[in-house]
């Protein structure tokens, strides 16, 4: 009953669920979810049927693109997007690991010409082992997922 | 006989933009031009040579391998003497230069300039350094010299000696040799030593490699000894780097163990790591190795030119 509850709860927008302990915040920093004026209600620590703990964002009055959706695999893989239209769950899906991604990350690497020159940032997402492991289009380097800090918004 | 692959148009920006196909016929068709110079292959065509920082070196060989091949050279050397200062972007620079000439060798302080130079360019871009990232064409004269003096590419020993933990050359030198089934020899102080990420690759390609402390262990077993420099400023303490600092030098006298076709290569300059000694020894081959920069530069212009 929580889960309907907690999935529910917005008239219209989006709820992202299934989120992996202590990525919520920096899903908000990735989507730049803070600084427009739509209501966002964070959940952290939640209790799980399938993980232990779970964080929960719920945004208000935004439908999030598919891109938008499948950039948070790269800090949760598993998260569940629900898109909510009069209080129903509308549509449903798991967000999926994209290829690429442009533009949204900031290179950690500081000799990066990203960093020094007006442009998009490319990285290249690959799934090692457990690992999601994000090469730099430009410098080459590789990033573990906890190594990405910043985002372009 | 295998299709011949082409060129034309395309940019090197990083040894991993080519196959094993694609490095075998740089090689092949330097070595012809090795031995048979074309004075007038490139007659009318303008490169152009943008070093936003100085590499002597590098742009040297670049010019002199245009030159011969009957083509010009415009371009600056050095950051400042023009964008830079004047705040125009990589971009913008490019684009200018591109607009001017056939082709475009660059050297730039930041990674992944030559792959961004790539989007402001419909002309070939060849990479001559970015930053700590890639510097192809040291990787391919490496190969077409240890392929010369060894006659052979496949099943070499090669020791790599030095600061490996830093050294883009020899990074990029094993990452192409993963190509050819080489054996290879990390010898390195423990704090210098081959980055875990690359040892991890080349684990997954099947490469064989071990980690050695000194090059005494290893002289005897090796084709090719790679020598780099390894500089004090890497060693947060001095006193470490007093400790190490002889074990990397080589002396001719290290070479009796040596097997006779072994070789010594150093992408150069070099500060004191091979005695001069080393120089009139059959095991010199440093010098060799500089001069093959010409031939490889020469082979990789006429390529991208469709002229070869
Ligand atoms: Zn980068």
């Amino acid at each position: 009953m929580d889960k309907t509850l907690l999935v529910s709860a917005i008239k219209k927008g989006t709820v992202i669920d299934h989120i992996v302990k202590g990525q919520a915040i920096k899903i908000i920093k990735l989507l730049n979810l803070a600084s427009h004026d739509k209501r966002v209600t964070l959940g952290l620590n939640l209790p799980s049927k399938t993980q232990h703990h779970k964080d929960l964002i719920k945004v208000e009055g935004r439908e999030l693109t598919p891109a938008e959706a499948n950039s948070v695999a790269i800090l949760t893989p598993q998260a569940t997007i629900n898109i909510i239209d009069d209080y129903r769950v509308v549509k449903k899906f798991t967000c999926k690991l994209p290829e690429k991604i442009k533009h949204i990350i900031v290179c950690p690497n500081p000799q990066c010409i990203t960093n020094h020159e007006e442009m998009d940032t490319n990285f290249q997402v690959n799934q090692e082992k457990k690992q999601v492991k994000l090469q730099c289009h430009y410098c080459e380097k590789k990033f573990n997922q906890d190594e990405i800090t910043s985002y372009n918004t | 006989m295998p299709k011949k692959i082409n060129f034309q148009g395309k940019s090197l920006v990083s040894i991993t933009d080519l196959s094993k196909l694609d490095i075998i016929q740089v090689l092949k068709i330097a070595d012809e031009l090795k031995k048979e110079p074309q004075p007038h292959l490139l007659d009318g065509y303008v490169m152009g040579s943008c070093f936003f920082e100085p590499s002597t070196r590098t742009r040297l060989s670049f010019e002199t391998a245009m030159q011969r091949l009957g083509g010009r050279v415009i371009g600056f050397a050095e950051a400042g003497t023009t964008s830079g200062k004047k705040g125009e972007t990589l971009y913008d620079t490019i684009k200018m230069v591109s607009g001017y000439t056939d082709v475009v060798v660059m050297r730039h302080p930041l990674e992944g300039a030559a792959r961004r130079a790539t989007e402001a360019s419909d002309k070939p871009i060849l990479n001559g350094g970015d930053g700590a990232n890639q510097h192809p064409t040291q990787t391919l004269l490496d190969l077409f010299t240890i392929k010369e003096c060894q006659k052979k590419l496949q099943g070499i020993t090669v020791a790599m000696v030095g600061d490996l933990k830093y050294g883009r050359t020899v990074h990029s030198l094993a990452e192409a040799l993963r190509h050819f089934g080489a054996r290879l020899y990390f010898v390195a102080p423990e704090s210098l030593q081959m980055p875990n990420s690359i040892c991890e690759e080349l684990k997954t390609q099947g490469i064989k490699f071990s980690l050695h402390e000194n090059i005494d262990s290893i002289i005897n077993k090796v084709d090719i000894l790679y020598m780099t420099r390894i500089q004090a400023e890497r060693f947060p303490d001095k006193m470490e780097y007093e400790k190490v600092k002889n074990i990397y030098v080589l002396t001719p006298r290290m070479l009796d163990k040596a097997k006779p076709n072994m070789r010594v290569m150093h992408p150069l300059p070099r500060v004191n790591e091979i005695e001069t000694g080393v120089d009139n020894t059959p095991h010199a081959y440093y010098f060799e190795q500089a001069k093959n920069g010409l031939y490889v530069r020469q082979a990789l212009l006429g390529l991208v030119l469709g002229k070869l």
